[in-house]
């Protein structure tokens, strides 16, 4: 590497990782101050595992991502696999812009006409609050689907054709020749799209602060709450938690990927010597 | 198959809503502050976990308490009037509640369900945003003063505004980084009405503003913890129990004091029933509740504000604990508070006021 470029990277990674850095070390800071380092303690992270609420806050985080991301991807993988039988006909590009509306769309626009429409409906059907969990999660599935339908789209698109009706040849029904043919051949790009998903629905703030009903909090709008007093540094040893588990997740996702590869190609090369 | 498997869909999605909408069980609808209420964390009193244990106690019925937060009384407002949600307890200011009431969106309370009513002093009754007392029931209230580091600050300097326009103490100033505080602060020094719709007297203050802005080092809010803490600025204005949080953590090499200038704004943040609660008598017992004396003072002891409750500043325990000292600076003899109050807190400014006023301020910002 020249020094040049090696500057310049140096730089885009500081730029990227310095203030994580300065989390980190801030949670472990023995006082509450975000200036004054006064001593190394665990104390945020003793709090952090005392803090009811907040802890409430984070598991509904996760059921809600949990729940939005299976949904979505349910739902992507099937639409993505309609669209990509409609190759060809008129309507598919436009079938493929409008489903990526949710994605380009601002999400403040997004979370004010879901909410809109969620007290339409509520009103009409006479409930006294509209806004719940469910109505939270619908908004989550409805940003989270474009993603998964952009991962799994080109993978279809890369999959030979010839493989499930050879499939069908030789007996399979279709639904079987989805499940044992295409499934398989499109899985990592489903699973690239689950993960977007889940990424996407763990950090949104925007849309769910419109669509939250009573009492159920998400982490991001407890912690937007804390914003008119001081954020306590016990948000700090958490997001240093959530960083660790995000890094250690991707990190078993690239050597998966890895592995993946590897096999293929060895299988590449067996059929290639046959 | 395809049919079955659309039937099966809809079903799930039907049994969906349906679980959404039902559900009979007692629920209480809490909406506050972020970091308002004590709530376990550090070995503390967790109210609303000990308020359902309590309840059920007494009543022989379980209630389940959804706990939610507000980050500005404009977030609550808002979410609030869009009528898709129902809170049954909400923690509002003063000049909110004054909004809230003036259209229609507060129920009266009744007090006999709220006998505890008594420990409030009779200095928060009859105040401005709720002057029959119908609607509310204060929870805490605070006062702005002066913090200044003494080891820059000579002794003989402080004691009023003017600190905050001295140019001994040039880039060392730190002004509130939003209009009605900042021009406040101009208004209190000049001994103008922070309320008046008199447009020349506004002029007045922003002159003044003008005139301080090469001093100021920087317009602030939530950053001047850290720029005290860590000696970055000397002087700034902020809410009494916010000065503890800044003392606490103060660097070695600091020192903050804190004193109430002549004219100071005050805020109360009170507890109300907003018209889309659900269960009015359950939300007059956990306001009941709150003002009790061990909820009340382990909340006093979580917030670091002042309580208007009897049975928190005469509680022997909650006074050792945050030693003489911080009760002499969060409880100031103020002689009479609801005159002082309703002469210098901030009301609602009409449209168009807030409108001239913003324009002076984004010139003082600009220029």
């Amino acid at each position: 590497m020249k020094i040049g470029s090696k500057i310049y990277t140096t730089i885009v990674f500081a730029f990227l990782f310095a203030p994580i850095v300065v989390m980190l070390i801030y949670s472990f800071n023995d006082s509450k101050s975000l200036s004054v380092f006064s001593g190394f303690s665990m104390r945020w992270y003793k709090e952090l595992l005392n803090d009811r609420n907040t802890l409430e806050s984070v598991k509904n985080t996760l059921i809600l991502a949990f729940s939005a991301t299976a949904i979505s991807t349910v739902m992507g993988t099937a639409a993505a696999v309609g669209i990509e039988k409609l190759r060809g006909k008129w309507y598919c590009r436009t079938l493929k812009t409008v489903t990526d509306i949710p994605m380009t769309n601002p999400d403040i626009i997004t979370g004010i006409s879901l909410m809109l429409m969620f007290v339409f409906v509520g009103r009409l059907v006479g409930a006294r609050t509209s806004l719940s969990f469910w109505t939270m999660l619908i908004a989550h599935v409805t940003f989270c689907l474009p993603y998964v339908i952009l991962q799994v789209l080109p993978k279809l698109q890369q999959m030979d054709k010839a493989l499930p009706e050879a499939a069908m040849d030789l007996g399979c029904t279709p639904l079987r020749a989805f499940f044992k043919v295409e499934l398989p051949e499109i899985l990592p790009g489903i699973i690239t799209g689950a993960i977007m998903a889940f990424t996407m629905s763990l950090d949104d703030f925007v849309i769910s602060y419109f669509t939250t009903g009573n009492g159920f909090e998400t982490l991001p709008i407890r912690i937007y709450g804390m914003t008119k007093k001081t954020v306590t540094p016990k948000m700090y040893a958490l997001a240093t938690l959530i960083f660790f588990t995000t890094m250690s997740l991707l990190i078993v996702r690239n050597l998966v990927d890895n592995d993946q590869r590897r096999e293929k190609k060895e299988k590449k090369d067996i059929y290639a010597i046959k | 198959m395809k049919k079955f498997a659309t039937l099966v869909l809809a079903a799930v999605l039907v049994c969906l809503c349906l679980s959404g909408c039902g559900g009979s069980e007692l629920t209480l609808n809490v909406y506050n502050w972020g970091e308002y209420i004590s709530d376990g964390s550090d070995g503390s009193f967790d109210t609303v976990r000990e308020f359902e244990t309590w309840y059920e106690e007494t009543y022989g019925q379980a209630v389940t308490v959804n706990y939610s937060t507000f980050a500005s009384n404009e977030d609550m407002y808002s979410k609030i009037s869009s009528g898709a949600v129902s809170y049954d307890v909400i923690i509002p200011s003063d000049y909110m509640i004054a909004r809230m009431a003036q259209e229609d969106m507060l129920l009266p309370l009744n007090f006999d369900n709220i006998p505890n009513y008594k420990n409030i002093d009779d200095a928060f009754k009859g105040l401005y945003y709720d002057p029959e007392n119908k609607y509310t029931v204060p929870y805490t209230y605070g006062i702005v003063g002066i913090i200044y580091n003494a080891n820059v600050v000579d002794e003989a300097d402080i004691g009023s505004w003017d600190l905050m326009w001295n140019e001994k103490y040039a880039d060392k100033i730190v002004q509130f980084n939003n209009s009605r505080d900042a021009f406040g602060t101009a208004m209190y020094k000049l001994g103008i009405d922070v309320n008046t719709n008199d447009k020349a007297l506004w002029d007045q203050a922003y002159e003044e503003m003008l005139a301080q802005r090469p001093l100021v080092y920087s317009y602030v809010m939530d950053e001047i913890f850290n720029m005290m803490e860590a000696g970055e600025a000397a002087i700034g204005a902020y809410y009494a129990g916010d000065y503890f949080t800044m003392a606490d953590a103060q660097a070695e090499n600091v020192d903050l004091q804190f004193y109430y200038p002549e004219r100071t704004n005050y805020y109360v943040d009170a507890m109300c029933i907003p018209s889309c609660a659900q269960n009015q008598e359950l939300a007059e017992i956990f306001i009941n509740y709150m003002l009790s004396e061990e909820p009340a003072v382990a909340n006093a002891l979580y917030t670091y504000y002042a309580s208007p409750n009897s049975a928190v500043y005469n509680n022997p325990d909650y006074i050792a604990e945050m030693g003489e000292d911080v009760i002499e600076v969060l409880y100031p003899d103020l002689g009479n508070f609801s005159e002082q109050y309703n002469t210098y807190a901030f009301r609602n400014l009409d449209a168009e006021m807030l409108d001239y006023v913003n324009t002076l301020w984004e010139n003082i910002k600009i220029n």
